[in-house]
């Protein structure tokens, strides 16, 4: 290796990485479908603003990565890399003007290459996409050099700039209908993207909240861990307080978009608080958990569906046999699997997942489960009389439905079978010799969980009124064990956040639906290789010096909630 | 003396036998209704078993990729199927370049040469890059780690081709010489099945062979058994999971085609219902093991395509094809229960992972 | 009296026999030590009498009742525990869950019991903290509950594991190398507080150990095993001129490693 080659080594590397991966989102029509919104009204598109994105990332990266102690190597380096960025998408645009890439690449449009290029035909586009490239690089490289506090400041308010606009068609309609911030929203957004004051009034404003709480932020904790405990019991309760108050109007805050997006992260919290208790607390890795959560759906169904006709039960009826029922086939396809450990339990459910599926689907037994329609037809449960018929309403029962299952976590995990399922996670046979008995302990956690997932299903089916078996495919299984693990496995906060996560926020945006998958699954990787300890880790249980408090575990029961 | 038996039995084994034998039964029974009542004739079994075996020896090539990955990592890789589905998709523009081209209908062999090698280079690139952006840095992590990331790949690769390639399902032009059937002893065989099975035996030998008589192939095996000890022969560990991915990208590759071929369908889907299907056959052979892959593999296909016929038709079942996932699974499900090492059982899938 | 007995007890692991037609009876209230070179067959007895593995032949009798063919779980509340060779503690649990799981087999709550916070769940519930933190003292670990095991050094795992074996109350504690791996002055205090054990709380220990200054220090009885066979059994000082042990113990060179 020469010693030219050794010097910018980092920069061609890491700039390839990020051309590469201009490429791809430009090849899959990210760049071009998001170029209809605009970040700043008129000024930066949400397709440019991302290829950026991409353009000062890497860069920053490269100049992290170099060894050589001397800044101008360092800060070459990163201008290498963004140069090299920008030579990948160029490379595209003349090959493009060659040949006919589209019949291969769907999305190798000339209005991409035009967007590459800003609009300017011929070398001209060429060298202003090269140019940028090394713009991107020179930011990067100086943002390197900047001290740490200005340093963060700046990529905070940079990224609350690209966040707000990512979400601006979400906090429109949430100000517009308060009155008079319908002033503000005028002042800071227009139909599309930012306005020039929005611009600048955003990132100040969570730029200084930021700043104050960097610069403060310890101060407040060590005084709030300084008062006295009575005291500390009353500000958790305030808060707890304020937290319920919030709950409760939430759905009229959200409006009715919002509150549907609500439920359905609801049920996912639902399902992922129950199979935290397989996986993130007893340690089974369980791929067919949607198999319960489809005999509570169906069970449900057919008992109060007048569509079969069999039964016409209410919902409030026909859930505690969805429940048991979730809890019996918990038990009864836990049996087989008793034995197996890892990666052959991961498969055997998975198979049970599918099995269940393929049966309801089957002609075979249409005549009780509906087959390929389903069931349609599901009413909609009542409270007292009153109807719960919209999202905002249903999203009570949801609420209710979380608060039952996150205060049973609670409880369960701080007793003697969450020790037992956590020990037996850690070393099944250590466990067992410890005097824990394998088969119960299992079995019990297998019905739990399954339990929790038959009551998601149930409201699930009470919420949409019809039932199909194409809802319970593997991949929901998969999405839960992702949700836990995004989360923080064994976290019940994790489970709240990771729901939130993967299965909110895809719901919120979208207009990325097309790319969501593949967004997912970037994240997906992305966050196993850098923090694999989710996003909000499981905090271990103090007990030693804070275990006679017995009021602790409700008030977390509140936070996590 | 009631307490001393109660303590001493295992009543979940009793179960599962239970259960294990009413399910042998069952499909005794139907399987011998099936016979009696003459559904189907001499010819029908016939196609069903050339059927099967093509789909076999499809499902036994991707299969031996599983294998191999779990033999080195102790994982699943689950983006495997989309190996499988990256290499043909991309052959597909070169197949329809070269047909319209007309060079496929001049030089048919060496046009299908063409194919197969792109798709496997495809899949081969794919595959090696998986492992080392992927899998590589996460050496030593919990288990449940590498199986997310897998699972996140194996999206990310589906949507990448989605969002590349568009989400039409196309089809491999039609080639003369793989169109139409023979006819041996009054049986009607069609061509592309007899091209799969043979196309696919030729490749799974010269595997087995690599895996079995050359140096790479023996450091290979000396890293599914022992990775430390391996490094400490002085094997390169690192060079050699490389390796185990490449190859495992090259049968999935060829595969690819195979199925391409045989199915006339290629798009962003294809890997996820073959490759859960592979992987199955995998267990079913043992896992870790390559001859048990293999053999897994046939078995599946034949069971899939024999098995809704012969078991489930005599009980009365209506429309018994839409079962025939069920039967795979159900039979994985067994396999794990009653004999976990699979039905070609290795040392090596005892160890725990 | 003897508090626990085997009689020609075998376990095979195909064609190796691990532990060959043994005879041992354990006192009650000594300090047993099972002494041999490696592979000699001593972990697979603890594992045979923790029933973590099914002996093919042969009884082991605790407390005059058999407990051949019973799950390592049921043999706990018999009152058996042990400690591992090579440490097993949970290591992402801390030190009072640790020792809070050994104490899980006397505790009786039940599902709902737990949901519903009944009186006695908290009551057991307390007790049970009440006891881990005395444990915790006990093994001089106060103070460090809230840790998570795998942060401890070496010698304070050793002692937590002790602590959880302990937790279950047991009469019986069977020890795999409780001084593996420690210097001269932890050592000392290791068996220091093996007596203690014995003396103050009457539990009866059988050990497993290859330094030989602990074993003569501390043993009351001493058995000698070698392919899977006894080959001596004695008192200390009887054990120590025996010519077939000295044999054993120099001239095994390539013993089967079994562990």
């Amino acid at each position: 290796m020469t010693l030219a080659q050794s010097l910018w080594r980092e920069g061609i590397k890491t700039g390839a990485i990020g051309g590469i991966s201009v490429l791809a989102i430009s090849l899959v029509g990210m760049v071009e479908s998001f170029n209809k919104r605009d970040i700043i009204a008129d000024f930066l598109s949400m397709g440019i603003a991302f290829i950026m994105v991409f353009g000062i990332i890497l860069p920053y990266i490269a100049a992290k990565r170099t060894t050589r102690p001397e800044k101008h190597i360092i800060f070459l380096n990163a201008l290498t890399a963004g140069l090299v960025t920008a030579v990948f998408p160029a490379l595209l645009v003349i090959l493009g003007n060659i040949i006919n890439l589209r019949s291969m690449f769907v999305n190798a449009s000339p209005v991409l290459y035009n967007l590459l290029t800003s609009g300017v035909e011929g070398v001209g586009g060429i060298l202003i996409l090269l140019l940028a490239g090394i713009l991107c690089g020179a930011f990067a490289g100086l943002l390197f050099f900047l001290p740490g506090l200005i340093r963060s400041v700046i990529i905070v308010c940079l990224t609350s700039i690209l966040a707000v606009g990512i979400v601006q068609d979400l906090i429109r309609p949430l100000f517009s209908s308060w009155g008079i911030m319908e002033v503000v929203s005028e002042w800071l957004f227009t139909q599309n993207g930012l306005t020039i004051a929005g611009t600048i009034f955003i990132p100040i404003f969570v730029g200084a909240i930021y700043m104050f709480w960097q610069l403060k932020g310890e101060g407040i904790k060590t005084r709030y861990n300084t008062l006295e405990s009575g005291t500390q019991k009353s500000v958790k309760m305030s808060s707890f307080f304020v937290l319920a108050i919030f709950l409760i109007f939430l759905p009229h805050i959200l409006g009715l978009f919002l509150s549907e997006v609500l439920t359905i992260v609801g049920l996912y919290i639902l399902l992922g608080l129950g199979l935290n208790i397989v996986v993130g607390y007893a340690g089974l890795l369980d791929l067919g958990y949607v198999a319960f959560y489809a005999i509570g759906a169906y069970i449900a169904a057919i008992l109060t569906s007048p569509a079969i006709g069999a039964f016409t039960l209410t919902f409030w009826q026909a859930l505690p046999f969805a429940v048991m029922g979730g809890i019996f086939a918990g038990i009864l396809l836990g049996i087989p699997v008793l034995k197996m450990r890892g990666d052959y339990l991961a498969i055997a459910t998975l198979g049970f997942g599918e099995i269940i599926r393929i049966l309801v689907l089957s002609d075979f037994l249409k005549p009780w489960l509906g087959g390929a329609q389903g069931i349609a037809k599901i009413p909609n449960p009542a409270i007292f009389g009153w109807q719960l018929s919209t999202p905002q309403e249903i999203y009570y029962l949801i609420l209710l439905g979380c608060i039952l299952v996150v205060f049973i976590s609670v409880r369960l995990r701080d007793s003697r079978l969450g020790r037992a399922w956590m020990a037996m996670r850690e070393d099944e046979d250590v466990a067992q010799a410890m005097g824990i008995n394998l088969v119960s302990t299992k079995l019990l956690a297998f019905a739990t969980g399954a339990g929790f997932s038959a009551l998601s299903g149930a409201i699930m089916v009470s919420k949409i009124g019809s039932v199909y078996p194409h809802s319970f495919n593997v991949f929901i299984s998969i999405n839960i064990v992702c949700l836990i693990i995004v989360g923080g496995i064994g976290s019940i906060p994790g489970v709240i956040v990771g729901a939130a996560a993967l299965v909110g926020l895809p719901e919120l945006l979208r207009e990325f639906a097309d790319y969501r998958m593949l967004v997912y699954g970037a994240v997906l990787v992305g966050m196993m290789l850098l923090r694999p300890e989710g996003l909000w880790p499981e905090a271990r249980h103090k007990m030693e010096l804070h275990g006679e408090e017995n009021g602790s575990d409700e008030t977390q029961t509140a936070t996590a909630a | 003396m009631f307490q001393k038996w109660k303590d001493r039995i295992d009543v979940t084994d009793i179960v599962m036998w239970l259960i294990g034998l009413t399910l042998l039964s069952l499909v005794l029974w139907g399987s011998i209704s099936t016979l009696r009542a003459g559904l189907y004739t001499g010819r029908h079994w016939v196609d069903f078993l050339i059927f099967g075996l093509a789909q076999g020896s499809i499902y036994a090539l991707i299969a031996t990729g599983y294998t191999m990955v779990y033999g080195v990592l102790k994982m699943i890789n689950f983006a495997h199927g989309e190996v499988f589905m990256s290499g043909p998709f991309t052959a597909y523009f070169v197949a329809i370049a070269l047909w319209q081209s007309d060079f496929l209908d001049n030089y048919p062999i060496i046009g299908l040469m063409i194919i197969f090698l792109s798709s496997m280079a495809v899949s081969t690139t794919i595959a090696y890059f998986l492992e080392k952006i992927a899998y590589r840095p996460l050496r030593g992590a919990p288990r449940l780690i590498p199986l997310i990331t897998a699972i996140g790949a194996s999206f990310f690769l589906q949507y990448l081709f989605l969002g590349l390639y568009g989400s039409g399902i196309q089809a491999y032009p039609d080639m003369e010489i793989l169109t139409g059937f023979w006819m041996v002893a009054g049986v009607r065989i069609l061509r592309i099945q007899v091209v799969v099975i043979i196309a696919s035996v030729l490749l799974m030998v010269a595997l087995y062979s690599f895996i079995m008589l050359t140096r790479v192939g023996k450091a290979i095996r000396a890293v599914s058994e022992d990775k430390e000890a391996a490094a400490l022969m002085g094997i390169s560990v690192d060079g050699m999971i490389s390796t185990t991915f490449v190859i495992g990208g090259m049968a999935a590759g060829a595969a690819g085609v195979l199925y391409a071929l045989m199915y006339k369908q290629v798009y962003f889907f294809m890997g996820f219902i073959p490759g859960l299907k592979a992987f199955t056959a995998a267990v079913l052979g043992g896992i870790g093991n390559i001859p048990g892959a293999m053999l897994g593999g046939l078995f599946l296909g034949l069971i899939e395509s024999v098995g809704p016929s012969l078991f489930l038709d005599g009980l009365g079942i209506v429309a018994p094809y839409q079962l025939k996932d069920a039967i795979a699974f159900t039979m994985l499900v067994m396999v794990l229960i009653f004999r976990p090492t699979g039905i070609m059982g290795e040392r090596l899938s005892a160890k725990k992972a | 009296m003897s508090i626990l007995t085997t009689q020609g007890m075998t376990k095979r692991f195909g064609g190796l026999v691990a532990v060959n037609t043994l005879d041992l009876v354990v006192e009650e209230n000594s300090i047993h030590s099972v002494i041999g070179p490696n592979g000699a067959g001593k972990t697979t007895l603890f594992n045979c009498i923790t029933g973590f593995y099914k002996p093919e032949d042969g009884g082991v009798d605790f407390d005059d009742r058999s407990i051949v063919g019973l799950t390592p779980d049921r043999i706990v509340h018999r009152g058996i525990s042990r400690t591992y060779q090579n440490i097993r503690l949970f290591p992402n649990l801390t030190a009072m869950e640790n020792i809070l799981v050994g104490i899980h087999c006397h505790l009786k709550s039940g599902f709902f019991g737990i949901v519903l916070k009944l009186p006695g769940t908290i009551k057991e519930e307390k007790e049970a903290a009440v006891e881990a933190r005395r444990l915790l003292k006990f093994i001089n670990m106060d103070g460090k509950g809230d840790l998570l095991a795998k942060n401890f050094p070496y010698g304070e795992q050793r002692r937590l594991e002790i602590a959880r074996a302990l937790a279950s109350r047991p009469k019986l504690l069977l020890l795999d190398e409780p001084t593996a791996g420690m210097n001269p002055s932890e050592t000392q205090s290791m068996m220091d507080f093996i007596e203690h054990l014995r003396d103050e709380l009457g539990i009866t220990i059988v050990l497993i150990e290859h330094q030989m200054r602990v074993v003569m220090g501390i043993s009351d009885i001493i058995t000698v095993l070698d392919y899977g066979k006894k080959i001596a059994e004695g008192l200390p000082d009887e054990i120590k001129k025996d010519p077939i042990v000295i044999e054993a113990y120099l001239g095994s060179g390539s013993a089967a490693e079994i562990h």
